[in-house]
């Protein structure tokens, strides 16, 4: 293997695109690359604590197999590249436990739909990452197995729930990694830390197997270091699942062929609610200097009006909760996971199951939720966010009739200290005050990197019209072009 | 009832659809396997997996609208009503709510007098049906059996118009045949793939308002329908009358005691915060859909009743029997179609002496022994004069045995009937040559010993002389001597 030039001293900084080239053109092995990694990743757990499990045997196994179908020139798009799941996805006979106590022994007894269609495209599995528990948090702090360090600086959190995905992008664990965004996990965390974060179309894949947190706001996507990058693993897991009744039965387009477009006379829509205040003044220059960078490869910023916006994150804490207060109701001691040492009767194994296998804020939100759909709130909470919701919908419905994609930042600040908002649910909430309108409406969104403040990272939104992801792709794979933020860094993972 | 009181009654039935494979997943919903063998993830609740509708089961929810002139919902929502329990996997039920797919329609029974009465329908939902808990055999534990959970359920609701427990019943079975006709349930009581919950109410004769209901649990036959709501509504009229006032409750009915008793007050029920699905989109049926199920509707019971009635000149009472089943009436059907001489004769054989060997071995008509067509054969021999009625009850049962067609067991056996009036002459001339004193008896006005020689004749030639011949040679050789 020595023989196999220096390429191989520098995998953990390649992405999908450079590592697949690299199988292709025989410069490295799989196994050189799973190996590399999980050496990584075994160091970088005491300070980063971004994986729940690692699959190393597998991995290994499977890199071995994906090398000798490369050798025989077969092999599909992802042969031999590893990657991570967040732990939210069911992988067979591995640990699933997303982020809890709940499912602390949970292995699963089949694989997701996202996780088969990634196998199927040759990606190989290196580990299971860590997670708010069952996706609620935005610091990855309500993780049952303690909180993800964010890579630049691991006093601080990298964001959720995907922290452990996007920490382990960062800091060059894995080239890739999946992730899930309710109200902004994917794309907050990736802001944080400096990593692409897609979050695609509501329906554009499949929900079978992914561990439900509010059902029709949650969405599988991609968290990888380049756009380009986002769309071969958004290739292989989008499409139409007969197992998923709200996956849409749309065709997939060739994301990475219209990855060259121009961005001559695209519409850019700019939302004037999104620079009020509260949101960082640094962040907010970096911001528009990536809109003036837009500009200057043609495009065209419109002021848009989104002017319910305000109601988006009031509306998602009506919504999300009531999902999740029945979605949770599964975990009750019975048949899997988490089960009281001896209930002295059913009301017993019930309470104490759930009680001591849920963390402190799942159990808030399934009050919030238990009380939103309760009668006589039912209409005042839960209906009233459904009109609310309807809104939000119809304001980016008639902003997307003027432009072809909305612009403006990710998160209002960067990465904050891990411990800072974990008393104050209201402040951590309203880190999603920019990404929860993409889920209330189901629209397609991502974060790319635009610049940092103070050493961290920061991130631009990009929001489309459903099933506008090769557009999306196309933007952030453009401005890349005029830009290394995406190439950059934290030091002690370069 | 005791004359002051009116007795309100709405029913809830549960009727089990008759679909191969469970309502949002693929697992058998085959009754009776070994316990939790028909639970795939999906009906255990397992964490990840997702609901898919079986159309089958929307397709059997629209036949029954349709059947009963009821609207079928062009949009209809799946909602989640929550509440836990071992036997509920995922701690709710997928059920509809707010926007169930039939809305309205309306059933036509006889009253307690016998006149018809249009029932009004309610409406009727699509849901899943939950498992079973059992509490024998498992020390401190309880056993949970999933194999129940995810089969389709059609929960049928009645507006409260029933005005006795009989009319209940009346409704209740004739919900039972309409489904069974549709081939949407196979009605199967025992199994509880058609059951009910009755709310039950009284209120002083004339007075509008309804009073106070009470529901009655795990109704599931036709008897301890009627036993328990008689129960019930004794048990209510005897409170109002002591001063009492009934309390709104879910009562369930103990077979045992013969005797109903509280299970949860109002203020205990559960509220179980019911909200749309998000795993399952609404439920969207065209025009053309409706019309493709409406093409395939049988003959309803009704409108075959009463084609029995004018074209087979059937007695009502047996038309009605004979079209309780759709597999029953299509048997006498057959039988009519391999021969149409006499309807009447056909009926009074199938609902006689073929229902009783039926009833006899516990067989369903489709399990008959004696094909329609074999016993069209003995009806024809019957008709002919070939057998009497009597001797046809024989050739029957050995038709039943197995011993063949009904001309191989007459032949076979000998039982052709002598209709040679000679042959028959000279049996009469030995029976009352055998019997002086009776034939001087008879002869000096006592008619009644007709029958007595009726008797020894049809005994000495071994039942196969022709009953009518016997009488007037008989009456004609007494009265010459």
């Amino acid at each position: 293997m020595t023989a196999m030039s220096d390429k191989s001293t520098q995998l953990h900084t390649m992405g999908l695109a450079e590592l697949a080239q690299g199988l292709r053109n025989g410069e490295f092995s799989s196994r050189e690359i799973v190996s590399d990694l999980l050496g990584r990743i075994v160091a970088s757990q005491p300070d980063l604590n971004s994986f729940i499990t690692v699959t190393a045997d597998e991995a290994l196994a499977a890199a071995d197999l994906a090398d000798a179908a490369i050798a025989q020139g077969n092999g599909p798009a992802l042969c031999g590249l590893p990657i991570a799941h967040k732990d939210i996805f069911c992988t067979r006979d591995v640990l699933t436990t997303c982020g809890s106590r709940m499912l602390e022994n949970f292995v699963a007894p089949y694989d997701a739909t996202v996780v088969e269609r990634l196998a199927n495209a040759g990606a190989i599995t290196i580990g299971k990452t860590n997670m708010d528990e069952f996706a609620m948090g935005s610091s990855t702090e309500t993780s049952y197995f303690g909180p993800t360090g964010n890579p630049w600086n691991t006093k601080l959190s990298p964001g959720g729930s995907s922290g452990g995905s996007v920490a382990a992008v960062a800091a060059r664990l894995v080239p890739a990694a999946t992730g899930t965004d309710t109200g902004g996990s994917i794309r907050q965390p990736a802001a944080l830390t400096g990593t692409v974060g897609l979050k695609p179309t509501y329906g554009r894949v499949s929900r079978y197997g992914m561990i439900a947190f509010a059902s029709s706001l949650d969405q599988a996507g991609t968290i990888t270091r380049s756009a380009e990058d986002a769309a071969m693993l958004l290739q292989a897991m989008a499409g139409f699942d007969e197992r998923d009744s709200t996956s849409v039965n749309e065709p997939v387009p060739d994301y990475r062929a219209t990855l060259g477009q121009s961005l001559q006379g695209l519409k850019v829509g700019i939302v004037r609610q999104h620079f009020d205040a509260g949101l960082d003044e640094q962040c907010a220059a970096r911001v528009k200097e990536a809109l003036r960078q837009l500009e200057s490869q043609g495009a065209s910023l419109i002021e848009v009006d989104l002017p319910h916006l305000d109601l988006s994150v009031p509306t998602y804490y009506v919504v999300a909760p009531a999902e999740c207060s029945s979605n949770m109701s599964r975990f009750d001691g019975v048949r899997f996971g988490y089960r009281a040492k001896n209930p002295v009767d059913l009301m017993d194994l019930y309470c104490r199951s759930r009680g001591e296998g849920f963390g402190a804020e799942v159990k808030r939100r399934i009050m919030t939720g238990t009380y939103v759909l309760s009668a006589g709130y039912y209409d005042a909470y839960y209906l009233q966010a459904q009109k609310a919701r309807q809104l939000i919908s119809n304001d980016f419905e008639a902003a997307f009739a003027k432009v072809d994609v909305i612009a403006g930042p990710t998160t209002p600040t960067p990465a904050f200290a891990i411990g800072a908002k974990m008393d104050d649910p209201i402040t951590m909430y309203l880190n999603d005050i920019y990404t929860i309108g993409a889920n209330l409406a189901g629209l397609p969104a991502m974060s790319i990197p635009c610049g940092f403040v103070d050493k961290l990272p920061v991130g631009l939104q990009l929001v489309g019209p459903h099933f506008a992801e090769a557009r999306l792709l196309n933007c952030a794979h453009q401005y890349e072009l005029l830009t290394d933020w995406h190439r950059q860094s934290p030091e002690a993972y370069s | 009832m005791s004359g002051q009181w009116e007795v309100v009654i709405g029913l809830e039935i549960h009727a089990q659809l008759a679909t191969h494979s469970k309502i949002f997943s693929g697992a058998s919903t085959q009754y009776g396997a070994e316990a939790n063998t028909q639970a795939c993830l999906v009906d255990l609740g397992y964490p990840g997996v997702l609901p898919v509708l079986n159309f089958e089961a929307v397709r059997m929810a629209a036949t029954f609208g349709l059947a009963i002139g009821a609207t079928v919902a062009p949009r209809s929502v799946f909602a989640r009503k929550n509440y836990f329990y071992p036997d509920l996997p995922k701690g709710y039920q997928i059920s509809q709510f707010e926007l169930p797919i039939v809305i309205g329609g309306t059933l036509l029974i006889k009253d307690d007098d016998g006149n018809d009465k249009v029932v009004n329908v309610t409406r009727a939902h699509l849901e899943e049906d939950a498992g079973k808990s059992t509490h024998e055999g498992f020390d401190q534990y309880s056993g949970i059996d999933l194999n129940r959970a995810g089969t389709p359920l059609l929960e049928i609701v009645s507006e409260p118009e029933l005005s006795s427990a009989k009319e209940a019943v009346a409704y209740m079975r004739k919900m039972h045949t309409l489904v069974r006709y549709l081939g949407i349930s196979d009605g199967n009581m025992q199994e509880g793939s058609f059951r009910c919950d009755a709310n039950v109410s009284v209120r002083p004769r004339g007075q509008q308002e309804l009073g106070t209901r009470t529901e009655l649990k795990n109704l599931n036959s036709f008897r301890f329908i009627e036993k328990a709501i008689n129960i019930e509504v004794e048990r209510q009229i005897e409170l109002i009358e002591d001063g009492g006032k009934v309390i709104q409750e879910t009562r369930l009915y103990d077979s045992d005691k013969d005797e109903t008793r509280s299970m949860r007050s109002k203020e205990e029920a559960n509220d179980y915060r019911y909200f749309p699905d998000p795993d399952l989109l609404p439920v969207e049926i065209t025009e053309e859909f409706i019309d493709a199920v409406r093409q395939k509707l049988p003959e309803l019971p009704d409108a075959k009743q009463a084609r029995f009635i004018t074209q087979f000149e059937l007695k009502a009472a047996d038309a009605e029997i004979l079209t309780a089943s759709r597999a029953l009436a299509d048997y006498y059907e057959a039988t009519v179609a391999a021969f149409d001489a006499d309807p009447r004769l056909n009926a009074n054989w199938v609902l006689g002496d073929l229902s009783a060997a039926l009833n006899r071995d516990g067989l369903d008509i489709v399990q008959s022994k004696v094909s329609a067509e074999s016993l069209a054969g003995m009806l024809l021999r019957i008709k002919d004069n070939t057998i009497s009625g009597k001797i046809g009850k024989d050739v029957f049962e050995a038709m039943w045995a197995g011993e063949g067609s009904a001309d191989t067991v007459i032949d076979a056996k000998g039982l052709k009937q002598i209709t040679d009036t000679s042959a028959i002459e000279s049996i009469v001339d030995e029976v009352i040559a055998a019997n002086p004193e009776q034939a001087a008896d008879f002869r000096a006005g006592k008619d009644k010993l007709i029958g007595f020689f009726v008797g020894q004749v049809m005994q000495k030639s071994r039942g196969k002389a022709n009953p009518g011949q016997v009488n007037q040679i008989l009456k004609q050789k007494l009265s010459q001597d």
